[in-house]
């Protein structure tokens, strides 16, 4: 469907903001917006703005919720900075978004809520409508409601429901504004209430009114256009982190044959990993949802050693919780993965804004000296391949491992180029063969130095596991100060060998740029977003992002030492780059850190890395 | 499944087969000994092959024990043997799994985890030593040690309100509850044979004497000059009746049971509350329980013994209905499910 009234601006990228009181349904428009965006072959990435308290009230700054999308025509890395549209359905909403959208966005909004009641409950002295101070921006204010009260007025129902669709009206409005095509959020609605025909009907009339409203009324003198995205071929989908990190393990346990144990405890923002995997038991999951944090990592423990591929899913105070149980695969030489979906710490701290705070935890957050493997997700869609290769990492070399992602990963969605399982690498746990007469507990691989793994059951293998020392090779308890000394250096080397079983570190960029850029897990996206387009710039920068934490790739000393200047950004006081301090002392790193619960912007990042280039 | 698990009953299994080649580092004396003969002496006779037990324990002296049997076994950390057994169930709702605690580890550090276990219903066998004291760490006091009693940490005697493991158990809504004594094997290995037979979480009670900490602590229970009147067998559908000539005897008199004697103000056996294990409503069995010298006997035997769904049957169910319905039966297939686009 074209606009027939407007001139049509083709762009390389849109940021759009929908946002609206809990109850205006704004989840579902963005998401209708996502599948319509899916259709019209753009890429994209999104991220749901939820309020912090569960049933915040109504009208006011803290019940908003948001959900922005980033779309384009080229690959979009991250749900974007700033808005190009805001749509606000009431003034609680423009009133908490005004500092997320660009100078001249357009700001569409119900003009029926600004009346007085909602104005002064968001807290505004005067209509920010009509008082000028959104002089700078295009405001396009619509009776939204009353609309949309006249859309369904030939139809029976009643008027909350009727209320309930006015989200319909204004993603008919943005459908228009983007040259989309309504028909297949129909097809939507269709579906979803079946047994509803009223409630199909009634949202098609709204979302139409809304279409050709903006059209009669020539709201926009332009409207926009994105072209499709040079995607690869095949099949894709939409995919959150938590669930493509649920999904990843499954592939896992699919791929290696051993069932999937998850024992866990809800937790913000791990939770929805495990509400995920309790959705697939039809897949062979068994998903259990203990007492406390404690059990779920204890229980995923017996679960491993009964030869399931056990994991436990947390967030950083349930991280803080597990530490000793850690410990105690470390010492049995037991897979297990620990998923850490970080949030702003310390102790309670943010629960719902994301952090990389967790990563001197996850490398020394242990009695003793426990090493684990730790890799860090870097992408939402990249969820789903950490969760795999912490699987066949933690299987084939029988050690825990940590994996970090954040809560702007698991919540974020973006586009997923669906993966064939029999492509993915196979996973070969070292698995001890029944009545093997030489099997012993604690007989090492002479490569990767993984010990067997012997499962109840099996004939010929009974032996004895636990927290205190073993003696090297048989695994009996040993208290001879020698044997400690060689099993803590074996359990630190058995780590350190992963190294030859990762890929290296790739850089982004030349060789010998001269400003090396570091970051690692979650920023990946804009990151990227930035020194590409600094190279574009013809800028002399280059980016490594770290996904193999413990242990780095084995050519990072080389790289490091390649460029004159290095500044690892990350999002908290500056973990990874003590890391890489202690590891790596020779190299001189400076640093940019944000710790305000908030992700890094393009700008920020951008003005410091030209400042350091013109030093 | 890879574990092909031999049928009940064909395996012939002595009690060599679960000796382990380990030395028994308990103090000479310890009431831990007596309990690792009659487990071994069980272990044989339940029909199950010897690959299929898993024990595992948590932290304390009597947590050394998987080392001193061979099985399959982990020593874990304190407190968590409870969520260690109930991931080895899950995992494999097939092996015989036996939990192995003390009165600090399952009551005081793994509290939470005892009786979540317990409400849950998983199936294992939960031997619950209790010595009431740390031994251990060199006698402090626990979680049942006697009121006023003086420790390692309690110089002046304890003013803590020590728990009943039987009315906690039976409180989380435990489905079996048995108590025994250290002392007396025969009635341990009786027991032990009648948790394993339980489907869900068996918990036995060996009131365990500490030869070193808390010596006697048991002894108004198992010396030879008090046993007969605070040791109460009981039996399901049998009176409770004990006394050196079986003269005693619990009624319940009102709501609270009391102790009696058979001849004395016309109480003849016929009024003596006659054990019903299986009853439901677990009022009698938390008195039962309860009751503790010196106004009463100890109750010892299976008190409690409740047919239940188990967490893990329930668990094992429900994966293979939705086996059954679902359309996704590969990982593909849940990829490549809901909404999702072509690029040509
Ligand atoms: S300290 Fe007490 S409980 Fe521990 S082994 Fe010695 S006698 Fe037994």
């Amino acid at each position: 469907m074209t606009s027939k009234n407007s001139k049509v601006v083709e762009l390389e990228q849109v940021v759009i903001r929908f946002a609206g009181d809990s109850g205006d349904g704004m989840q579902l428009t963005g998401s209708l917006f996502s599948d319509s965006t899916a259709f019209a072959g753009n890429d994209f990435a999104t991220f749901p703005d939820y309020p912090s308290e569960i049933r915040a009230p109504q009208g006011t700054v803290s019940g908003v919720s948001g959900f922005q999308i980033h779309f384009g025509q080229k690959t979009v890395y991250t749900s974007g900075d700033l808005a190009d549209v805001l749509v606000a359905m009431n003034p609680a909403s423009l009133k908490a978004n005004m500092r997320w959208i660009k100078k001249g966005a357009i700001i569409i909004v119900d003009g029926d809520a600004f009346i007085e009641k909602g104005i002064d409950k968001a807290g505004y002295a005067t209509d920010p409508t009509t008082d000028g101070s959104l002089s700078g921006y295009k405001l396009i204010k619509s009776p939204i409601s009353t609309l949309t009260r006249e859309a369904v007025k030939h139809l029976d129902i009643d008027m909350k429901s009727t209320m309930k669709s006015k989200n319909m009206f204004a993603l008919g409005i943005v459908m228009y504004l983007f040259n989309r095509d309504p028909e297949h959020v129909n097809a939507y609605f269709e579906k979803k209430f079946k047994a509803n025909p009223i409630v199909i009907e009634s949202n098609k009339a709204v979302l139409a009114a809304g279409f050709n409203y903006a059209d009669t009324i020539e709201l926009f003198a332009t409207t926009y256009k994105v072209e499709p995205a040079p995607l690869e071929k095949g099949h894709y989908r939409n995919i959150t982190g938590n669930v493509a990190t649920a999904w990843g393990f499954i592939a896992a346990s699919e791929r290696s044959g051993r069932p999937l144990f998850l024992g866990s405890y809800p937790i913000t923002p791990a939770t929805e990993i495990l509400q995920e995997l309790t959705y697939h038991k039809n897949l062979n999951v068994k998903a259990f949802q203990a007492e406390d944090e404690i059990a779920g990592i204890v229980s995923a423990i017996g679960a491993s050693y009964t030869g399931a591929m056990a994991i436990t899913t947390t967030s950083g105070p349930g991280l803080s919780l597990k530490s000793e149980a850690i410990g105690l695969a470390v010492m049995t030489e037991l897979p297990l993965v620990i998923v850490d979906v970080q949030r702003g710490g310390p102790s309670t701290g943010l629960p719902t804004k994301s952090e990389q705070s967790d990563l001197m935890q996850a490398l020394f957050g242990r009695n003793g000296e426990a090493p684990v493997i730790i890799l860090a997700a870097k992408s939402s869609a990249d969820c789903f391949y950490s969760a795999y290769e912490a699987s066949k990492l933690s299987l084939e070399h029988m050690t825990p491992v940590i994996l970090l992602t954040d809560g702007s990963l698991a919540n974020g969605s973006e586009v997923f180029k669906i993966p064939r399982v029999a492509d993915l690498p196979s996973i070969q746990p070292p698995m001890a063969q029944a009545n093997d007469a030489n099997y012993k507990p604690y007989k090492r691989d002479a490569e990767s130095l993984a010990r067997q793994w012997a499962i109840p059951g099996t004939e010929g293998l009974r032996h004895r596991v636990g927290g205190l020392e073993k003696e090297d090779g048989s695994g009996n308890v040993s208290h001879d100060p020698l044997n400690h000394e060689r099993m803590t250096i074996l359990r630190e080397e058995k780590v350190q060998r992963v190294a030859n079983y990762i890929p290296e570190q790739e850089v982004f960029g030349s060789d010998d740029a001269d400003l090396l850029v570091v970051s690692w897990g979650g920023t990946y996206g804009v990151m990227i977003t930035v020194v590409e387009k600094m190279q574009e710039q013809g800028k002399s920068v280059a980016l490594a992002h770290f996904k193999h934490i413990m242990p780095l790739p084995k050519n990072t000393e080389e790289l490091l030492g390649r460029h004159k200047k290095i500044i690892v950004c990350e999002i908290n006081n500056g973990q990874f780059v003590k890391y890489l301090r202690m590891n790596f002392p020779q190299f001189k790193y400076q640093q940019y850190n944000k710790i305000q619960g908030l992700p890094f912007m393009v700008a920020e990042l951008e003005a410091k890395f030209n400042e350091l280039l013109n030093q | 499944m890879e574990n092909q698990i031999i049928e009940t009953g064909i395996v012939q299994l002595t009690k060599e087969d679960f000796s382990s080649d380990q030395m028994v580092k308990w103090c000479p004396g310890c009431g831990d000994h007596a309990i690792l003969h009659a487990v071994e002496n069980v272990f044989p006779s339940l029909g199950v092959p010897k690959e299929d037990f898993v024990v595992v324990s948590g932290i304390g002296c009597s947590s050394r024990f998987p080392y001193y049997m061979n099985t399959y076994g982990i020593h874990s950390i304190h407190g968590r043997a409870a969520a260690i057994a109930t991931g080895v169930k899950l995992a494999n709702p097939k092996l015989s799994v036996w939990m192995i605690t003390g009165d600090g580890d399952s009551m005081a550090i793994g509290g939470n985890h005892f009786i979540h276990t317990i409400r849950r219903n998983i199936d294992i066998n939960l031997l619950l030593f209790n010595n009431k004291i740390y031994g251990l760490t060199k006698g402090q006091y626990s979680p049942t040690t006697p009121k006023g009693s003086k420790t390692k940490t309690s110089p002046q005697g304890t003013y803590e309100r020590p728990f009943n493991p039987g009315v906690l158990v039976i409180g989380a809504q435990g489905t079996f509850f048995a108590r025994t004594l250290d002392t007396n094997p025969k009635a341990m290995t009786g027991v032990f044979m009648e948790a394993a037979k339980h489907k869900g979480t068996s918990v036995v009670e060996i009131l365990q004497n500490c030869v070193i900490f808390a010596n006697k602590t048991h002894d108004l229970i198992t010396s030879r000059e008090t046993r007969d009147d605070y040791q109460l067998f009981i039996e399901h559908g049998k009176p409770l009746i004990f006394g050196k000539d079986r003269k005693k005897g619990i009624v319940l008199n009102g709501t609270k049971l009391e102790v009696v004697t058979i001849g004395e103000n016309g109480i003849t056996e016929n009024d003596i509350l006659v054990h019903d294990q299986y009853e439901k409503d677990s009022g009698v069995h938390t008195m039962m329980a309860a009751m503790m010298p010196p106004e009463f006997p100890v109750a010892l035997g299976v008190i409690r013994s409740v047919p239940t769904e188990t967490f893990d049957q329930a668990m094992m169910a429900s994966i293979e209905t939705e086996k059954a319905n679902s359309n996704i039966k590969t990982v593909d297939d849940l990829l490549n499910s809901g909404a999702t686009w072509e690029i040509k």
